[in-house]
């Protein structure tokens, strides 16, 4: 499966347009991670507790999306976006959506 | 009194640390800014139509900084006079040049010369009380091309 944010695929054709995949997950930090973010905030620097953790969600946004383009028969994914989004204290919505499509054989 | 105590520790603690936390990290970010040279980061939607790479692939890096206590005190002193927020404008120079770097290390990863159509997203995760920014969160994702000529 290709995944892409651009609009086209240089070098190869669109050959079906199959709609919009989405895919999301909403994570909530635990508290271990919370303390030592609390501490974080009084030196500074980077979090890498929470680094991690939304780089992990992002991915299972993204499985979640590849999940639907499969279904759908597509063997690229084009226009890929991620959006970041806190629905409440302590969570936070990861998003990501995009085209799925059917691509020509690599050549 | 205690409170006042606390305070000043918090704020000489939050000096200490973030500040040389910041001019270590400036200069890891300047270290290897210099050795991704190699990588174009180009920000159009497409590339040219002449360019077919050998394969393409979403590449991305994230990162989260939090800003220290010292700097959220002068940020909130800041509050009150207006104008520009240094403190917080390198917090957010540091995480793009950061997530930047390591979306770029991806795409060496992976052989690839070019990144097109880069994106960046900001967005702030955690709130401190009274709603001050606690940390941001940058993400910066583009398409990765590797040339014929490279293997991956």
């Amino acid at each position: 499966m290709l995944i892409s944010n651009l609009e086209i695929v240089p070098g190869r054709q669109v050959l079906k347009h199959l709609g919009l995949v989405q895919g999301s997950t909403v994570r909530a930090k635990h508290v271990g991670r919370d303390i030592m973010a609390g501490l974080k905030n009084i030196f500074g620097g980077e979090l890498v507790g929470y680094t991690e953790l939304l780089n992990e969600s992002r991915e299972e946004s993204l499985g979640r999306m590849l999940e639907q383009a499969r279904a759908v028969g597509a063997n690229a994914v084009l226009n890929v976006r991620f959006t970041t989004s806190s629905v409440a204290q302590g969570a936070a919505e990861l998003f990501a959506y995009g085209t799925a499509v059917i691509l020509d054989d690599e050549a | 009194m205690i409170d006042i105590i606390i305070f000043i520790i918090l704020l000489v603690l939050g000096y200490g640390f973030g500040r040389l936390l910041e001019t270590s990290h400036y200069r890891s970010i300047l270290r290897r800014e210099q050795a991704f040279r190699g990588i174009l980061l180009i920000a159009t939607r497409t590339p040219p139509p002449d360019l077919i790479p050998r394969k393409i692939q979403l590449v991305a890096g994230n990162v989260v900084i939090s800003v220290d206590y010292f700097k959220r005190f002068l940020a909130s002193l800041r509050n009150i006079f207006g104008g520009r927020v240094q403190s917080y404008e390198s917090l957010l120079d540091r995480a793009r040049r950061e997530a930047i770097l390591r979306m770029k290390a991806e795409a060496r990863a992976l052989g690839a010369d070019m990144v097109f159509n880069i994106k960046l997203e900001t967005a702030s995760i955690y709130k401190g009380h009274k709603n001050t920014i606690g940390a941001v969160e940058v993400l910066a994702y583009g398409t990765a091309c590797v040339p014929h000529n490279r293997e991956a």
